[in-house]
């Protein structure tokens, strides 16, 4: 396989990483979101997620000659932290209400951009993905803008929700972007978008809405953009409860 | 033992499977056949998901892939393709009249401008009012959203526009 394309797997890697890590996160409030209507939102975002971290695995698995369905499994369910290549803002715990919407906003406008620059991949397969995974977004973007937006807009508490998250988040964020030094060059032949464009794109919309929100933009924080192989220590408990049934009987059939 | 059987005997099989989510309409009312092809007695299906993690895509290809196979078709290979994406246009006119019988409103047509549809109050699939309101834009499948009609002060379920 040529570089590019090598590069190419790794890219589409972390982009699955990311996905299903923060789709674990989730489903983490399902059964305990504030109210029922949230609890089922948060749900079915997380299974979109989900879905979108399975057709990246799929496009890993055919790039490298892989057989998709069982590799993917082997993916998910058997490797490590050090070797999962996801981002530190989708492994951090989910703190707050405010702070997993915000997240999930953050992340949601990070994934449009994305998906957006992907349309028109040199790869054929992610072009399509891109196609098919971006009006599945405008359902998240909607739902999470307007939650950053009511409750910065709210009451006092509310508020300060949600300013402390976004003070939490605001380093991590940019990590969206970061490439892992593995997957630079698809970046240089065009296979993918240049990330730096893309963190430009996604910085100006989400600024729109913090500042729409009332919210104050941390100043003067250095962003957290080499974690993709140095992962937080909350990485390896959420795979230990992802994997744990998996590994209790490797061979089970499902 | 394989005998040699033609297309529309493999179309008409598919109009028996469902999607279990949605089982007042066939997968081929539901639009997501992209293609049936034959060489001799083996059988390719082509198969897209309607949002990318639905979960009951799984079972919908194994249900293809017994029912065809069951017409005595020698190899069936049943693939999940992506190109061009699914969208709710694609459910037919008979598939969107079963749907609002079972309770469920179609999705306007929207020749892909989704963010458009979005903004569109939903057609009580009861009473046919549009003093309809989104109380959930997500519901019970990854597919489908809550409303309310303040015409028939019913609670009622769409299809979301993708």
């Amino acid at each position: 396989m040529s570089e590019p394309l090598e590069a190419l797997a790794e890219y589409v890697l972390a982009m699955a990483d990311d996905e299903l890590i923060l789709s674990h996160r989730d489903s983490e409030w399902t059964g305990h979101a504030p109210i029922l209507e949230e609890d089922i939102a948060f749900t079915n975002i997380a299974l979109d997620e989900m879905g979108h971290a399975a057709v990246w695995y799929t496009i890993r698995a055919e790039l490298l000659g892989a057989e998709p369905e069982a590799y993917s499994d082997r993916l998910v369910f058997q490797r490590s932290a050090e070797d999962y290549r996801c981002t530190p803002l989708v492994e951090l715990p989910n703190g707050d209400w405010a702070f997993s919407m915000l997240r999930q906003y953050l992340f949601d406008i990070g994934e449009k951009v994305r998906l957006e620059g992907l349309l028109s991949s040199g790869h054929t397969p992610i072009a399509h993905a891109a196609a098919k995974l971006r009006p599945e977004e405008a359902y998240h973007e909607r739902h999470t803008r307007a939650w950053v937006l009511r409750l910065g807009q709210g009451t006092p508490e509310s508020r300060g929700r949600m300013q402390a998250a976004l003070d939490g988040l605001w380093s991590f964020a940019p990590g969206l972007f970061a490439l892992d030094p593995s997957a630079e060059p698809a970046s240089q032949v065009g296979l993918v978008p240049d990330a730096g464009r893309l963190r430009q794109r996604w910085e100006d919309e989400v600024k729109m809405t913090l500042n729409e929100a009332g919210l104050t933009i941390p100043e003067g924080v250095a962003p957290v953009t080499d974690g993709r192989r140095k992962h937080t220590e909350h990485l390896a408990g959420l795979l230990t409860e992802l994997q744990s049934v998996a590994r209790a009987d490797p061979i089970a059939a499902w | 033992m394989s005998r040699v059987i033609d297309k529309e005997s493999v179309w008409s099989i598919l109009e028996d499977v469902h999607d279990p989510e949605i089982p007042a309409i066939s997968v081929v009312e539901l639009g997501v056949i992209q293609g049936v092809e034959l060489a001799g007695d083996r059988v390719r299906v082509e198969l897209t998901p309607t949002f990318a993690g639905c979960p009951a895509l799984h079972v919908m290809k194994r249900e293809i892939q017994e029912r065809v196979s069951a017409l005595g078709a020698g190899d069936v290979e049943v693939v999940i393709v992506l190109s061009p994406p699914w969208t709710t246009d694609r459910i037919t006119p008979a598939g969107r009249e079963k749907l609002k019988a079972f309770g469920l409103a179609p999705a306007p047509i929207h020749a892909g401008d989704v963010e458009a549809a979005l903004l569109e109050p939903a057609t009580c699939p009861y009473c046919g009012s549009q003093d309809t309101v989104l109380k959930n834009g997500f519901g019970p499948t990854a597919c489908r959203s809550i409303h309310f009609c303040n015409g028939c002060w019913q609670p009622f379920e769409a299809f979301k526009p993708i």
